[in-house]
């Protein structure tokens, strides 16, 4: 975007950035003392009301509204930070901690403070190497200098801030099963309702949000709510991270307003660049791999919460897109995304399990050159069955499976037609020995 | 991870014979205890140390987990073995975590993993002769913009290209990482190598 200047990513590429020194020079903290000592935590809440700041974590629900559901009697709030990031192929929280920690600190302070949280929890995916050691780091500084822990500020408010680290579970990004996942149990999401927000963690009242989206509140009180407005669409209000990466020319984390396109995103100068080898694309998967498809001829879509509807698509999700060029076999893809919701799915609920273990192995038949045309509609037949939000599924899971699947097999069906009946019959009886 | 099973063969309980959890570690994962309104919820935070500590975890720890956490050993089983990072039996020194979701597979994930196979002459879930290396792959490990990478214990190496997997594997400093480490979820006795004999 031409002009436009990055909010989220502002301290990225300055020396030092992560240090509390060179936050603090750039005008850091000033958001968190400011909500701290001259406003209430209904003051904030209007102003994040106001500015309709949509949670970056994928489902886009207002955060200053998910707050109000919080009883208003409460006697403790626990607030949970979701840093679990295992959506493929999303990794713009990944970049915020590791080069801006102490924003999402700053962040983490506010909500806090408007929640009137005593503990935040911010839940890791183990994987995070790194960004655990940067982020355990910022946070020993803030405490050392006063910004967590008892009476920030000189203020009446205290807040503890615990790293939690996961062990290796996509269903622990799930809210509850994040909160499971901290009170030492598997990862299995709850049956809803209560909500977090009413009982939660420790059966206290919590809050869950995204790292992008506390990310935000930091500038959305230094700037007022208006100025928040005024970047992106209506609707989709805000600045964004945006991640591209498959086979283009500049891979990476961008930041813009959702007025971009997706076709921008991968061609445009400022994201990514293009094409490696200029090789056409054939698929983008534009919101993280669970909203679905779109073709190489559907890149006109907007990158905000309501256009991906347009196409068939379940969301923006984590505006995380990765493209598929020309040259690569849909097979390949379709058995690729099958397998990670198969093995994915925390097995709790019968068509969730059982679906998604049927999706893998029929993909792994079509990509193996044993498919049948019938397969395909098998496969629109179990997708059918099993993405059934709200009420009949513990969780959101079922739905993020079945899009791409179901996505993949409607808009390519041509090509796995074509592919199908180009198979070499000799070689079936062989393939389907070593699959089954 | 899930449902599915993945190798959870588990070293013979040793019962009787001396405790694998010294009392540095126990002391370290009673320090978790202010953090959160119940024990049990130390139960993730005693496992990293007590693998980090070990190099896995075995039935024995499983049982002394629970008794610092007056839990049931069989809650610590049901919790451990959802997760795919704990190890059940012994591991290599380091694991190579490969990511095999979409970004990494579409710019030559699996021409590196084969290349990582048959570097090591090791399987998914396996450990080489000399203990050296344990190979796992993983889903997306949320660096699809360094496609495609993989883990060496906690250092990520982005951009891996088949041809160059020989020498990063040969390379004896390849789980360094730049940053410095917080000691907060390690063993105590993490610098004085703790293997079990
Ligand atoms: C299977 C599944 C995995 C999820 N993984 C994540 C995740 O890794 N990070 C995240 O922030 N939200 C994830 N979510 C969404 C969370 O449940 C929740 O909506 C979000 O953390 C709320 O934060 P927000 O309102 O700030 O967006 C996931 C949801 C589902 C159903
Ligand atoms: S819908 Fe799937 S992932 Fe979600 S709780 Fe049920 S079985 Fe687990
Ligand atoms: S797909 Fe490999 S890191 Fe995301």
């Amino acid at each position: 975007m031409p002009n436009y200047e990055p909010v989220l990513l502002r301290n990225v590429g300055v020396e030092n950035a992560r240090s509390i020194d060179v936050y603090r020079s750039r005008g850091g903290y000033r958001s968190a003392e400011k909500a701290l000592k001259q406003m209430s935590p209904d003051d904030v809440i209007d102003e994040v009301k106001k500015a309709n700041l949509r949670g970056r974590g994928g489902a886009g629900f207002p955060a200053g509204v998910k707050w109000t559901f919080l009883p208003k009697d409460r006697k403790r709030t626990l607030l949970c930070v979701n840093a679990d990031e295992s959506e493929p192929p999303t990794f713009c929280n990944r970049v915020l901690m590791e080069e801006d920690p102490h924003q999402l600190i700053e962040g983490t302070i506010i909500a806090g403070y408007t929640t009137r949280a005593q503990i935040a929890y911010i839940y890791l995916r183990v994987e995070f190497h790194e960004q655990f050691h940067i982020l355990q780091k910022a946070v020993d500084e803030a405490y050392a200098a006063g910004l967590l822990g008892k009476n920030i500020l000189g203020s009446d408010y205290s807040l503890e801030i615990y790293l939690h680290r996961g062990a290796g579970a996509y269903v622990c990004g799930e809210e509850t099963g994040l909160i499971e996942s901290i009170e030492g149990k598997r990862g299995w999401p709850r049956i809803k309702p209560p909500f977090p927000a009413i009982e939660g963690l420790f059966r206290q009242p919590t809050v869950v949000n995204n790292v992008e989206t506390l990310a935000n509140l930091p500038h959305i009180i230094e700037r007022g709510a208006d100025w928040f407005l005024s970047i992106g669409p209506p609707g989709s209000s805000g600045p964004k991270l945006f991640c591209i990466s498959g086979p283009v020319n500049r891979p990476g984390c961008y930041e813009g307003p959702m007025t971009i396109t997706c076709e921008e995103l991968i061609m445009s100068d400022e994201y990514g660049q293009g094409m490696r080898g200029s090789v056409p694309v054939k698929a983008v998967f534009p919101g993280g791999t669970s909203m679905g498809v779109l073709k190489g001829d559907e890149l006109g879509m907007k990158m905000d919460f309501d256009d991906p509807r347009n196409y068939g698509l379940l969301g923006l999700g984590t505006a995380a897109a990765v493209v598929v060029n020309a040259e690569t076999d849909i097979r390949l893809v379709l058995r690729n995304l099958a397998r990670f919701y198969a093995l994915e799915s925390c097995g709790q609920c019968t068509q969730c399990r059982e679906g998604t273990s049927w999706m893998y192995r029929i993909a792994q038949r079509i990509e193996n050159g044993a498919g049948r045309v019938e397969d395909l509609d098998l496969l629109e037949e179990v997708a059918g069955r099993m993405g059934m939000m709200p009420g009949l599924s513990i969780c959101g899971l079922p739905d993020g499976a079945t899009f791409p699947v179901r996505g993949v097999v409607q808009k390519f069906r041509a090509e796995l037609e074509e592919r199908i009946r180009n198979q070499d019959p000799g070689k079936v009886e062989a393939v389907l020995a070593v699959l089954n | 991870m899930s449902w599915q099973t993945i190798d959870r063969n588990v070293s013979p309980y040793a019962a009787g014979s001396e405790p694998v959890l010294s009392e540095g570690v126990r002391e370290k994962i009673r320090s978790f205890f202010p953090r959160y309104d119940t024990k049990r919820a130390v139960l993730l935070p005693a496992l990293h140390m007590v693998q980090d500590a070990l190099g896995h975890v075995p039935y024995k720890a499983m049982a002394e987990i629970a008794e610092v956490l007056e839990i049931h050993p069989s809650d610590v089983l049901d919790t451990l073995t959802f997760y795919t990072h704990f190890w059940t039996h012994p591991k290599g020194e380091k694991v190579v975590m490969a990511c095999r979701s979409i970004s990494c597979e579409l710019t030559g994930g699996r021409e590196v993993l084969d290349a990582i196979k048959s570097h090591l002459g090791i399987g998914e879930h396996e450990t080489t002769a000399d203990g050296k290396y344990s190979l796992v792959t993983e889903e997306c490990l949320a660096g699809c913009d360094h496609g495609p990478c993989m883990l060496i214990n906690e250092k990520l190496h982005k951009c891996v290209k088949a041809a160059d997997v020989p020498k990063l594997l040969d390379d004896a400093k390849n789980d360094r990482i730049e940053v410095p480490r917080s000691d907060l979820f390690d063993a105590p006795e993490r610098s004085n190598s703790n293997q079990p004999s």
